[in-house]
């Protein structure tokens, strides 16, 4: 609790924000909207539409939230629907399941997904079981919520990805968005399920705008669980990637396309259950797959993706051996050079494409 | 700890902050006694000028409430509940049809007829009792040895064997081991078997009920190790400061499995925690069906009226092993059990006081042993002969709808089923006949 307290006291508000990404141009009333604000929104709209919904963590009502995703939402819905509680993961996600059992519709926020791991049985064997275990009497409706991933100058203990942790439970629902569509779509989405979901977001796109559709916008928006988005389409290899990485992809892929290499770029939005044909079909047309993720290789979200290619059909369109790029496989160093090493880069991107295209 | 200090500094000047503009922190205004009292946020008391540490027994020796003594006289006639007489044996019918169920399941677990098994031998009182002080759509959140509660609110005993025996009728489809029993209709939530996670998500669910406003309580059963676990601070802090209409009941027997109470605490039990979290507490004794009544009636009124939850600590002892997975002649000996099976039990100080009042005699005594006892004989051979649930329930319910990943499995089963059938017993299924010719010689193919 040491290291969690003192990750606490730095906070960082928009200093760890990265460069804005060049972007397409769409529809011409789309508009700017960072990722913080997209939460935002979408927090405040299911607030808004549904009286069950409530959102309980640390710090989220008084002071907006460690990381300001509930600005505002105290002051607007009050002590009753947005809670703070005392320092105790176990406890407050004890409290949402057994609210959830109860009707109401929490979201649970942690502070980041590292302190998840305090009360990872209460996620797993309560939330994610219970509704199995009582034959479908007891549904748990929740989300838990929360930045995920590597981070930046926070070492090991809070920069790391539970996308694969998460993952393997059956019972449980994982999103993990890149853009600020996703992030809205997929959170409005979320806490209607009637599922218990786990949102995976990513501290360094909290400040980073996106381009925002008027569809979008409107209060009726939400992203279906289970689809994956090809964010670029390309006809020589394939990119699946979630989160953070989504960016990487975009970005090698226009760098390639200058070399004449036409990459098709899969953002898979949720974990589970993973939109597999999605990415079959693209297979089938590129022959290639490369997968990027910032968690760690072994049993993890690009393993699922290759075994799962590997037992399908479009393994027989395959004409290389897939290639995983990930986080290296090490505790994540407090050094920066290290850190951003251990990583996925674009470069690496770069090297795993040229590698299966042999180029 | 110091970045810990810090941050909760930081969040106390944050909070004293909104709707204040203008009033200064730290002017004479808001702190108008500087001299006289501490003015530490977290603490409210006077200074002290002499270095004395406090004793961890200033609060030792809670006294425990009761309203008979062993023999089943009313001590203090005041604090007699005056239940009726068809309630009073309403509560002993169902302890000893309890104690019944308990010796058949038991045994059926000897003989290798169910897998698992936890006997509630010498803890009916604590069952029977709050069942019967509380609302009957009050939320129970059970650890696994609270059975008595569910049959006090009218559960089937057939529906108690189909969950031990995973059968078709199994409310439950057979997905959870025996005793762990759950019942929405009774709102008894399903047994969870790690331990002390009810309580925090019993005060989850208080919280929602209060917000609901809905004249409703939670009762919160659990024994004396479980309260070792963090869970249950989390869950005790957690009551007072959301202030919830909830009961916390523990079962406080003697065991955690085989740790005795010696080694599970060095405070005075599981009652002199409570004031330390803002709770009000208690400690009745368990064996005292009366006792059990009056605080659990009293905590549960105050509870929905104030919300604020309430603490009781039944004293009691487990005369059952831990579970059929349990031998406890290896840490305890027969001499300490048999003075509780003999001398302190729930169930023989409640017959004293119907034999006392005349409502009860030796004949009546052996009349219902005999009927509840084929009652149960009856439910167990019906629940024996019961088949299993439909293979296609392994699919159902992982989540509300089906994703198409577990559809294609389930069609993947059926398209087997309809070509190997034959090869598996198909007729110990619900809804399952064999198909055409038998594997077996011995089975008389049907269709």
């Amino acid at each position: 609790m040491a290291a969690a307290g003192a990750l606490r006291l730095l906070v960082p508000r928009g200093r760890l924000l990265p460069p804005r990404r060049g972007l397409r141009l769409s529809a011409p009333a789309a508009i700017q909207v960072t990722v913080r604000d997209a939460l935002n929104q979408a927090l405040d709209e299911e607030l808004e539409r549904d009286e069950r919904v409530f959102l309980l963590g640390e710090e989220v009502a008084q002071y907006d939230g460690a990381y300001k995703i509930s600005r505002g939402l105290w002051k607007k819905y009050g002590d009753k629907r947005i809670i703070d509680t005392p320092i105790s993961e176990m406890g407050f996600t004890g409290i949402a399941v057994g609210a959830a059992m109860a009707g109401l519709r929490p979201v649970c926020e942690f502070m980041t997904f590292n302190f998840s791991m305090q009360a990872i049985d209460q996620v797993i064997n309560s939330a994610a079981k219970t509704c199995y275990m009582s034959a479908g009497t007891i549904p748990v409706p929740i989300v838990f919520r929360g930045p995920n991933g590597a981070s930046a100058g926070v070492a090991a203990q809070h920069s790391q990805c539970f996308a694969a942790w998460y993952g393997h439970c059956p019972g449980l629902k994982v999103v993990s968005p890149w853009s600020s569509e996703d992030a809205k779509g997929l959170l409005k989405a979320s806490i209607r399920d009637d599922n218990p979901v786990v949102m995976l977001e990513n501290e360094l796109l909290y400040g980073v705008p996106f381009e925002m559709s008027e569809q979008a916008q409107s209060k009726d928006f939400v992203v279906p669980i289970g689809k994956a988005k090809i964010e670029r389409e390309g006809t020589h290899v394939t990119l699946v990637a979630h989160s953070r990485p989504v960016g990487h992809c975009l970005e090698a892929a226009s760098i390639l396309a200058k070399e004449g290499v036409e990459c098709e770029v899969i953002n898979l939005r949720t974990i589970r259950p993973m939109d597999i044909e999605t990415v079959e079909a693209s297979v089938a047309k590129t022959n290639h797959l490369v997968t990027v993720e910032g968690g760690w290789p072994q049993f993890g979200v690009g393993s699922e993706i290759c075994a799962r290619i590997m037992e399908g059909p479009a393994f027989n369109y395959l004409d290389a051996p897939a290639v995983r790029v990930t986080g290296a496989d090490v505790p994540m160093p407090y050094a920066k050079i290290l850190e951003d090493n251990c990583i996925p880069q674009v470069k690496d991107i770069i090297f795993a494409v040229k590698k299966t295209l042999n180029i | 700890m110091a970045a810990l200090a810090l941050r909760a500094l930081r969040g106390r000047l944050l909070r004293a902050a909104p709707g204040r503009a203008g009033r200064g922190l730290g002017t004479a205004r808001d702190f108008p006694s500087l001299e006289e009292k501490p003015q530490f946020p977290g603490a409210s008391a006077e200074f002290a000028d002499r270095l004395e540490f406090i004793q961890p027994n200033v609060i030792s020796g809670i006294p425990v409430y009761r309203v008979m003594d062993r023999q089943g006289h009313i001590v203090s006639p005041s604090e007699d509940p005056q239940l009726p007489k068809e309630l009073v044996l309403k509560l002993y019918k169902t302890m000893t049809l309890l104690n019944t169920m308990d010796r058949i399941l038991y045994e059926s677990q000897r003989q290798g007829r169910i897998s698992f098994y936890m006997t509630n031998y010498g803890e009916e009182g604590t069952h029977v009792g709050s069942a019967a002080a509380l609302d009957d759509t009050d939320l129970v959140f059970g650890q696994y040895r609270e059975a008595g509660v569910l049959m006090y609110r009218g559960y089937p005993l057939d529906l108690f064997m189909a969950q031990c025996y995973g059968n078709a009728s199994d409310p439950g489809r057979g997905r959870q081991m025996p005793v762990h029993y759950g019942c929405r209709e009774r709102h008894f939530v399903t047994i969870s078997s790690p331990l002390a996670t009810q309580i925090p998500q019993a005060v989850g669910a208080a919280y929602a009920i209060k917000r609901a406003d809905a004249s409703r309580a939670v009762i919160c059963y659990f024994g004396e190790g479980a309260a070792s676990e963090g869970d249950a601070h989390a869950g005790f802090n957690f009551a007072a400061t959301l202030e919830c209409p909830i009961v916390f009941f523990c079962r406080n027997n003697g065991y955690a499995i085989s740790t005795p109470t010696s080694e599970q605490y060095r405070g005075d039990g599981i009652a002199a925690r409570g004031p330390g979290y803002g709770l009000m507490s208690i400690r009745v004794d368990g064996n005292d069906v009366f006792a059990v009544y009056n605080a659990t009636k009293e905590a549960r009124r105050r509870a929905v009226a104030e919300n604020q939850p309430f603490l009781i600590e039944a004293m009691t002892y487990r005369i059952g092993h831990h579970s059929t997975s349990d031998d406890s002649s290896a840490y305890r000996s027969v001499d300490e059990v048999n003075y509780w099976d003999k001398q302190d039990h729930p169930i023989s100080r409640l017959r004293h006081y119907m034999q006392g009042r005349g409502w009860w005699d030796e004949e009546q005594e052996k009349g219902w042993r005999k009927s509840s006892r084929k009652k149960v004989m009856e439910a167990f051979e019906q629940a024996e002969r019961k088949p299993k649930p439909n293979p296609q329930h392994l699919f159902s319910d992982v989540y509300r709808e089906m994703p198409p990943n577990l559809r294609r499995q389930r069609a993947a089963l059926e398209r087997h089923l309809q070509h190997y059938g034959e090869h598996y017993p198909m007729e110990l299924y619900e809804n399952r006949r064999r198909r055409s010719r038998s594997a077996h010689p011995n089975t008389t193919s049907t269709s």
